[in-house]
Parts: structure tokens; C-alpha cells; sequence
């Protein structure tokens, strides 16, 4: 039993690693402000919530539990709110507002 | 396997610090310090775990919250020069 | 006053939560005491839902139980999208800025529906005015995916089996 959650834990850790790291790589590979907020979003959805349900799988059934799935709730309810602030901030600034990058084709 | 988390975590963290000092355009800024405040929640309930001390969930809980703030309070003050009263208030009608 | 008191019950299941505090009468007594601080500092400021009617009717329905798992899966399937495209070596992007007209009619349609938009990785609500919704989108593939209305749709009827 010990074994099983031990092994779904480390799945999930890894696989939110990976989409962290993925994140990370899109926040720096990407050519404009506008593409980058996506693979922040990458960030915020499910290497985070990947994160936390390894670090649930360590909890069992207590309040760390409960307290984890709280932070990941929060998380998903404030990072959309977060990123549209931004896009209509960069969008709507009349000074200097950031390019945005058009496929040339 | 916590210490294992622990440094990829760290590792991205590396990788939104870099877009951070990169970043044209101030708006970038903000984006990264928003992704690297996120991982920063992560990192701080992994550690609680590491260190076998679960009140440190309560850190990250509070840190979730106020990294959105923070957010939302560094983006007015780069778009209006300060942090008092929205700019449209005269305009809202009262109740 | 019943919104107040409801305010408040909610403020003290969450405290409870998260706290922990059963038994001890003291401690129990501080939490009671923050908790009718809160309610009061909310009270004074007035500005929570304007609306006046209470959320949980409608995030409590049945619609709301079968929508949560659906945007789950969205999200899942659009992350493993957008992280393919960005592991690509090639990059094959091709950002594009639509507006859509959301079909909700209350304000809380349209802010789950844009949040929910904003929520899925690849596709980010720029704007929410009146009548309109302009999204920016990583492919053209997402933007097709938002134009043909499925998650709107669902929202909409989350909305109306309240």
C-alpha cells in the first residue's frame, strides 16, 4: 500500500516537474509577451496541480490535505484573474505596449 | 524524493528568473515574477514536507494569496504611478 | 443580515478548516472573534456581491458537478498540446486575436466562462467588455476550439439549471 502511493507520488511529482520545466522553457523560447502568458498558464494549471496531488498522495487522508487542495483551489482561482490583468494591462497600455508577434506565411 | 522535487523546482525557478532579468518589456517582467512566485508556493510546501513540518503549508497558503495581490498591486502602480483609488471612480454611480 | 450571517458561517467553516482548533474553548473563542471582525470589515466595505444572490445555488447543481471534471480534462488534454508545441523545435505557432460573443447572461456566466477560457493553457482572455470577448490564442487549432462554442454552451447551462 505504502509502495503503491509512494509510486503514484513520485509519478505525479515528476510529471509536474516536467511541466514546470516546460513552463520555464516556453517563458524563455517563446517570441512575444502575448505567447509567454500561455506557457505560464502551463505553469499554473498542471505543474502546479501535478505538484500538490504527489505531495496529497504523501498527506493521506489529514488537514495537510486539506490545506494542500485549498492552495491549489486558490491557485486556480487567482492565476486566470492574474494573467488577464496582465494581457489587458500590456494591451490597453497607450505608452509602451509590447509588440505582438504575427506568423509570417 | 522530496529533495528530488525540490531541485527541479529550483531549477525552473532559474528559468523564469532568467526571462525575469531578460524580459523587454516590463509586462514580461511581471509575468515571470508571477510564474517564479507560483513555484515559490510549490517550493515552500515541498520543503514543509522535506523537513517533515506541515505548518509550513500555512506559509504557502498565505503566499498563494499574496502573490496574486502582489501581482495585481505591482501591475497598477507600473500602469497608474500609484496604488489609491482606481482611476474610473467618479464615474461610478453610487447606491 | 441573513447574507451576514451566512458570510459568517462560512468565514468560521474555513477557519476551522484550516485551523484545526477543536478543543480548546480559548482558542475556539479567538476564532469566533476574528470571524465577526471579518464579516464586520465586510459589511463596512460594502462591495461584496453586489449581485445579491448567493453563489453556492448555482455552483451546487448537477450541471456544476458534471462541468468541474469536463474543464478538468480540457485543461489536462490542452496543457500536453501546448507543451508539445513548445518542445518542438520548429515552434509551429501561430497566434491569433478573435472575439467571441458569450451566450451568458448573468455576470457570473461570463466570468467562469472567461476564466475558464483563461484557465486552459493556449488560449487567454484579453478583454471582457459588453457584448464582446477577444481572446488571444497560441494556434489557430485553439481559436477554432473556442469559436465553436462548446465550453460556452456548457456554461450557459450551468446557468440555466439553477
Amino acid at each position: 500500500m505504502t509502495l503503491a502511493l509512494d509510486l503514484l507520488s513520485w509519478l505525479a511529482l515528476l510529471g509536474g516537474l516536467f511541466f514546470l520545466a516546460v513552463g520555464g522553457i516556453g517563458l524563455l523560447r517563446l517570441p512575444d509577451f502575448y505567447t509567454r502568458l500561455h506557457a505560464a498558464g502551463i505553469t499554473d494549471t498542471l505543474g502546479a496541480g501535478l505538484i500538490l496531488l504527489g505531495l496529497c498522495f504523501q498527506g493521506g487522508w489529514t488537514q495537510i490535505t486539506i490545506k494542500l487542495i485549498l492552495i491549489l483551489v486558490f491557485l486556480w482561482f487567482t492565476s486566470p484573474t492574474a494573467t488577464h490583468a496582465l494581457a489587458r494591462a500590456a494591451l490597453a497600455d497607450p505608452e509602451n505596449s509590447p509588440p505582438m508577434f504575427h506568423k509570417k506565411d | 524524493m522530496f529533495s528530488v522535487a525540490a531541485l527541479g523546482i529550483l531549477v525552473s525557478m532559474a528559468l523564469a528568473m532568467a526571462r525575469a532579468l531578460v524580459g523587454p518589456s516590463v509586462y514580461d517582467r511581471i509575468l515571470a515574477v508571477n510564474a517564479f512566485g507560483t513555484k515559490t508556493v510549490l517550493i515552500i510546501a515541498v520543503l514543509g514536507f522535506m523537513t517533515g513540518r506541515p505548518d509550513f503549508l500555512d506559509i504557502a497558503l498565505v503566499y498563494a494569496l499574496i502573490n496574486f495581490i502582489g501581482t495585481i498591486a505591482v501591475l497598477k502602480f507600473v500602469r497608474y504611478g500609484d496604488l489609491g483609488w482606481p482611476r474610473r471612480l467618479e464615474d461610478r454611480e453610487k447606491p | 443580515m441573513f447574507h451576514h450571517l451566512n458570510r459568517w458561517l462560512f468565514y468560521f467553516g474555513v477557519w476551522l478548516l484550516l485551523s484545526g482548533y477543536l478543543h480548546d474553548p480559548l482558542l475556539l473563542g479567538f476564532g469566533i472573534l476574528s470571524c465577526t471582525l471579518c464579516a464586520i470589515v465586510a459589511w463596512r466595505m460594502d462591495v461584496l456581491d453586489p449581485e445579491k444572490e448567493p453563489l453556492r445555488l448555482r455552483l451546487m447543481s448537477l450541471q456544476a458537478f458534471l462541468y468541474w471534471p469536463w474543464l478538468l480534462w480540457q485543461i489536462v488534454k490542452s496543457n500536453i498540446d501546448v507543451a508539445r508545441i513548445i518542445l518542438d523545435p520548429k515552434l509551429p505557432i501561430s497566434p491569433t486575436m478573435i472575439s467571441v460573443r458569450p451566450i451568458q447572461r448573468t455576470d457570473l456566466g461570463r466570468v467562469i466562462y472567461a476564466n475558464s477560457i483563461t484557465l486552459t493553457p493556449g488560449t487567454v482572455t484579453t478583454d471582457l467588455r459588453g457584448d464582446t470577448l477577444d481572446v488571444h490564442a497560441l494556434t489557430q487549432s485553439a481559436a477554432d476550439d473556442v469559436l465553436a462554442g462548446d465550453m460556452g454552451r456548457r456554461v450557459a447551462q450551468m446557468e440555466q439549471r439553477s
